[in-house]
């Protein structure tokens, strides 16, 4: 039988690393992801089942973290639950049995690339890529943007640290917009 | 060359040099200096020639406002024409070049423009060049293009980067003079988050170019301790070289911030400019003043400039730009630019000040009630004629003449949202109307406040009025002088003439002209005459134009009021409006699972939206791309062919109501398809016309997995999100995006099955997997999914895994299944087997067909509602005679068809009348030997086998053919069911 051998989003074995001045660039394949969605008219269920198992359910903009589970609020009642790939990579099954069908749960790990940026300060590097107020903005913040005509989230874990989704097909074009930018910068 | 023009004082750093070369010659200048004043310095006052009549010009201000000194600034790719020598930064090795002159400046031999002048009046053009008709794009234009007094754009390519980006401010101050400054300090102070923005690259606006004190110190100085304060403080990001182009909506600003323009060329990997969109809570307009010329006779000589600028040059670049100097003004502004220049040392030989009355300046010649009438100089002005107050004429000899007619504010930013600027007769110039743009206030001079104390006033009063604050910070002692002015817009003498416009050669002749020819509206001069619409928007013309109209015309100058402003506010490069979208980088693009294994391969990629996919893999021997499509064709028809679909948009479907919704948004019926089978469906909109199709699958009781058209993914889904959010908010459905989650890919052919069973844990025989069945499976224990679905005709399974393994599963089942000769076939070998199976696509879905054109009418279910389906039976859609899609081959197999060609009946002329219908697809099939093809044919179902005409005209085909089903190949579908 198979054993597949995975590629990481820009087509590597190894998740790739990018450092520029202060700046450095990881991108995250150990992250499982997936959605959850209230199912209609179900939220205080799926609130009190989300609570048993754990799993964050943030009020808009925002990011919580916990362990394992994590999540960011994506649309009203609605939410992406991250959780590590080493011991969640079937994060879908186990939100299900955890959350029962109080939410409607689809796999994302992989429709997204991850990366994390780590820099004293990111606000000149994030100013060339997004219209996000980043200085303004709380950690924690958790949003919907587009850098270079794609659509991502960014997550404000800090005023130094911070993490971006981006379309997983797009890796490459994502990553360079990032290295331009911060080229731009420092 | 030495600096022979330099006089002492100035902010400039004498103790470094700088070498650079104007129409090939070397100068020196300084730090500090811009290319303008770094000429003057060298004694150099002629700097191009104008736009229609070739006259010698040099600068007349030192600002953005110049019309005259317009330059091509830097060679190869950097080369840059049409800028501005008064703004252009200094810097060591920098090259100018004048432009619009042949073969010299100094001698133009287009200057016989200037003695044509009588043949060259506004509306010349729109009367002269009529006839014949079409003469003037082939002959005039051209001529008149080449004639014209634009510089020339390189031919090479920009080398250099251009960025985008975003600020966020409570307040943006537009402009760091007195205003600005004093603005920025107060709301800095109170801890707000303000953007101090200014095109200079020294802060400080006219105090840099005056000799006035603020509290005990000179004003530049004041301003540079206000900078220092400002640049210490972590909520105030001050922005030099950054002009503010434009204001938009909802507090948006547009600003230009020149990053590298004053080095030779930007370092490694820094972008030569940044647009900004600034996003600010408030702003101010602190843009200042400009002041106006005087037109008389001849006034356009180099050496006739602004009197504020030659004070500006004096003051703050240690220039005199010459040795004789008088001032011609009607107001007491211009009374300063005497005073300093004598105080400095130059000698000022006459002041001539056309108001009657009042003070006289000590220790010059003050000709009260006089004005200036006429020039003269070749290439440059030697003297100037006065008409003093008894009538008397007389020529001074000067090389130097300074004008002021007084200062209009700066309004342009606060009427970008149609604003109309109003008439301040204490001024005599126009300010600020109401309805600007929300949020934007306007204070200092651009308000029409023009004294210094005014300026700080005004600033620290609209910053505290913008943002609320509770306490005002003291103002330092400034001046205050009054205004004193009596408009003299031009000279009433001769018949020479006296320019308005310089940069647009238009004269006071030619709004006379204009009012002559009833164009007297300010709109219909503009146009009529092109006063203002050259490349400095008429910043020292406009009020002037206005002006000499209302007085020709009786009016009043607000009766006859202003043309409206328009952004940017100064030039802007193309590149910094591109920003990174240029080549590779004009778009994102999306790489597939199988991208790696396919470059390693030599396959070649089609654009697909931003996707890049597999169009064939060329093997060793093949020369031309048939050959590569071709076989991948016949391998997989023969045994199996893989090809990768992840592009094809993915959209998770749950909830209890999923079925009931789909059934809503598809034409056909899913709520009744089983879990674990799929269907294909087809999406209409609104107006019964198709939108897409796909299959979707039952993966479980409340759960679909919908595929949609690689194009529509996006709008599909956003469709159904608009379905679910607006229309039905009462179902309980949730949406999700799966498209990149998944790898999919479709493996196609006899030994589809054969190969799959290597790979995959489960039984998937016919029984245990039937035709159109769904479901979730294993591959090597890896989560994994499989529909058994087809495009092209064949046995064929759709397997998807989670995208990090969809290389190492093509690579499998490529090596896994190396006894069946697998191929990997790209969308140019999915067009002809999809085209020899008669199923629609792109050409077909063209957004105008209705599902009975496709052959699909009856998937259009009468027994419920959904999207489309009510406005699909209307009668133009449904009528018999009505478009039907339809196979074609030539009769004769050698005959070609192109796409887009149309049917005719045999015999018939090649008119619209007799259009039958055109080819949406053409390919050649290898099965059959020739070209094949889709089309729409007009009572088609009930042609099929005909024979017809394929006509083309453009292509110069006429190609007989038959009609046949477009079910082309293995029409009963035994294949795919095997």
């Amino acid at each position: 039988m198979a054993n597949l051998q995975p590629l990481t989003a820009l087509g590597r074995r190894e998740a790739t690393t990018v450092t520029h001045g202060p700046l450095t660039v990881s991108e995250r394949t150990d992250v499982a992801l997936a959605s959850v969605a209230a199912r209609k008219g179900r939220m205080a269920a799926l609130t009190k089942a989300a609570q048993k198992a754990g799993v964050p359910l943030p009020d808009p903009a925002t990011h919580q973290s916990g362990a394992p589970y994590s999540a960011f609020w994506t649309a009203p009642e609605m939410w992406f639950v991250e959780a590590p790939f080493a011991t969640h990579e079937l994060i879908a099954d186990l939100l299900k049995s955890a959350l029962g069908d109080a939410a409607s749960i689809t796999e994302q790990t992989d429709a997204w690339v991850a990366f994390d940026l780590a820099a004293p300060d990111l606000a000149p590097l994030l100013e060339r890529l997004c219209n996000v107020d980043y200085p303004a903005r709380p950690t924690g913040h958790a949003t919907r943007t587009m850098m270079e005509h794609l659509g991502v989230y960014l997550i404000k874990h800090g005023p130094d640290t911070a993490r971006i989704y981006g379309p997983r097909s797009s890796a490459e074009s994502l990553l360079h917009a990032i290295e331009t930018a911060a080229h731009s910068v420092w | 060359m030495t600096q022979s023009h330099r006089i002492d004082g100035g902010q400039i750093d004498r103790t470094k040099t700088l070498r650079f070369t104007f129409d090939g010659l070397p100068y020196l200048g300084h730090p500090g200096d811009t290319l303008a004043s770094a000429l003057l310095a060298n004694g150099v006052r002629l700097m191009g020639r104008s736009f229609k009549y070739h006259r010698p010009r040099g600068p007349i201000s030192a600002g953005s406002e110049e019309p005259n000194a317009i330059v091509e600034l830097r060679s190869g790719g950097r080369q840059e024409p049409n800028t501005r020598a008064t703004v252009a930064e200094l810097y060591d090795g920098l090259t100018a070049n004048s432009q619009n002159r042949w073969p010299s400046l100094r001698f133009d031999a287009m200057g016989i423009n200037d003695k044509l002048s009588t043949f060259f009046a506004a509306g010349f053009y729109y009367k002269t060049f009529m006839w014949p008709k079409s003469f003037w794009e082939k002959l005039y234009e051209p001529i008149i293009r080449r004639a014209a007094g634009l510089g020339s754009v390189t031919r090479e390519e920009d080398p250099d980067e251009y960025d985008k980006g975003f600020l966020h401010c409570d307040l943006l101050i537009i402009g760091a003079g007195p205003t600005g400054l004093m603005a920025a300090l107060t709301a800095g102070r109170a801890g707000k988050r303000v953007i101090l923005a200014d095109e200079d690259f020294r802060m400080g606006g006219r105090l840099n170019a005056e000799t006035f004190t603020i509290g005990n110190d000179q004003g530049a100085n004041w301003a540079a301790a206000s900078v220092a304060e400002l640049s210490s403080m972590p909520n105030v990001r001050l922005m030099t070289r950054t002009t503010v182009v434009g204001a938009f909506d909802h507090g948006i600003y547009s600003a230009v911030e020149r990053v590298s323009d004053h080095l030779p060329a930007p370092a490694a990997g820094k972008p030569r400019q940044v647009l900004w969109r600034i996003y600010a809570g408030r702003a101010i307009l602190a843009g200042g003043a400009t002041e106006r010329p005087i037109a008389f006779e001849n006034n356009d000589r180099p050496g006739i400039m602004m009197a504020g600028a030659l004070r500006a040059y004096a003051n703050r670049w240690g220039v005199k730009v010459g040795e004789r100097v008088a001032v011609f003004t009607n107001n007491d502004d211009g009374l300063r630019t005497a005073k300093d220049l004598q105080s400095k040392g130059v000698d000022v030989v006459a002041v001539i000040d056309s108001r009657e009355g009042g003070e006289l300046l000590p220790g010059i010649r003050h000709l009260q009630g006089a004005e200036v009438i006429d020039s003269s100089g070749k290439l440059g002005l030697s003297s100037i004629t006065v008409r003093q107050t008894n009538g008397r004429s007389e020529t001074i000899s000067v090389n130097v003449l300074g004008v002021s007619g007084g200062w209009n504010p700066n309004v342009n930013i606060h009427s970008h949202h149609r604003s109309r600027p109003v008439y301040d007769p204490n001024i005599a110039a126009f300010v600020p109307g109401k309805d600007g743009p929300p949020g934007l206030l306007v204070a200092g001079s651009a308000a029409g406040q023009m004294s210094t104390h005014a300026a700080l006033r005004t600033g620290r009063d609209v910053a505290i009025a913008a943002l609320e604050l509770n306490s005002a910070p003291d103002l330092p002692q400034a001046e205050d002088a009054p205004i004193r002015i009596s408009p003299l817009w031009y000279v009433h003498h001769g018949k020479g003439r006296a320019w308005v416009d310089q940069q647009n050669d238009v004269t006071v002749k030619d709004v006379k002209l204009a009012k002559q020819e009833n164009f007297t509206s300010v709109e219909h001069m503009k146009r009529y005459t092109t006063l203002g619409m050259a490349t400095d928007q008429g910043k020292t013309s406009n009020v002037i134009g206005l002006a000499i109209m209302a007085e020709l015309t009786g009016r009043s100058i607000p009766e006859t009021g202003t043309t409206i402003y328009r952004p940017p506010y100064t030039p802007v490069a193309m590149g910094a409006l591109a920003g990174r979208s240029r080549g590779r980088e004009f778009k994102p693009f999306r790489l597939t699972p199988s991208h790696h294994w396919a470059k390693e391969q030599g396959a070649i990629f089609v654009e697909v939206g931003n996707w890049l996919r597999t169009q064939w893999v060329p093997k060793a021997g093949e020369t031309e791309w048939r050959q590569s499509v071709d076989r991948e064709v016949l391998a997989t028809r023969k045994s199996v062919g893989i090809c990768d679909v992840t592009t094809l948009g993915k959209i998770d479907i749950q909830g209890t109501d999923a079925g009931a919704f789909l059934d809503k948004v598809y034409a056909n019926t899913f709520s009744t398809l089983a879990v674990g089978k799929c269907r294909y469906g087809l999406m209409l909109r609104e107006d019964g016309i198709v939108f897409d199709d796909g299959t979707t699958a039952r993966m479980g009781e409340n759960e679909y997995v919908m595929t949609t058209t690689t194009a529509n993914a996006v709008i599909v889904f956003r469709h159904l999100e608009f379905c679910r959010q607006c229309l039905w908010p009462e179902m309980d459905v949730q949406l999700i995006s799966t498209t990149e989650a998944w790898a999919q890919f479709s493996v196609a052919g006899p030994n589809a099955r054969n190969l799959l069973r290597k790979i995959v844990d489960q039984d998937i025989s016919d029984a245990a997997f039937p035709y159109m069945g769904a479901g979730n499976i294993t591959v090597g224990g890896l989560r994994a999914r499989l529909f058994r679905i087809s495009f092209s005709g064949e046995l064929a399974y759709e397997i998807a895994v989670p995208t990090r393994y969809g290389d190492a599963l093509l690579r499998e089942m490529l090596a896994k299944g190396a006894e069946f000769d697998p191929i990997l076939y790209g969308t140019e070998a999915l067009g002809v087997m999809r085209i020899e199976k008669g199923h629609v696509a792109g050409g077909e879905l063209n957004g105008q067909s209705p599902a009975l054109n496709m052959g699909l009418g009856k998937m259009v279910s009468k027994k419920k509602d959904s999207i489309g389906m009510v406005l699909s039976q209307r009668e133009g859609l449904t009528i018999e005679a009505g478009y039907r899609l339809v196979g074609v081959k030539p009769v004769d197999p050698k005959g070609k068809l192109t796409a887009g060609s149309h049917f005719l009946e045999k015999g018939a002329a090649p008119v619209a009348a007799n259009d039958g219908g055109w080819l949406t697809s053409k390919v050649y099939s290898p099965h059959l030997g020739c070209d094949i093809a889709l089309g729409y044919l007009k009572g088609g179902d009930r042609k099929i086998g005909q024979k017809m005409r394929i006509v083309n005209l453009l292509a110069g085909l006429d190609t007989e053919v038959e009609i046949i089903s477009p079910h082309m190949f293995d029409p009963e579908g035994e294949r795919l069911r095997g």
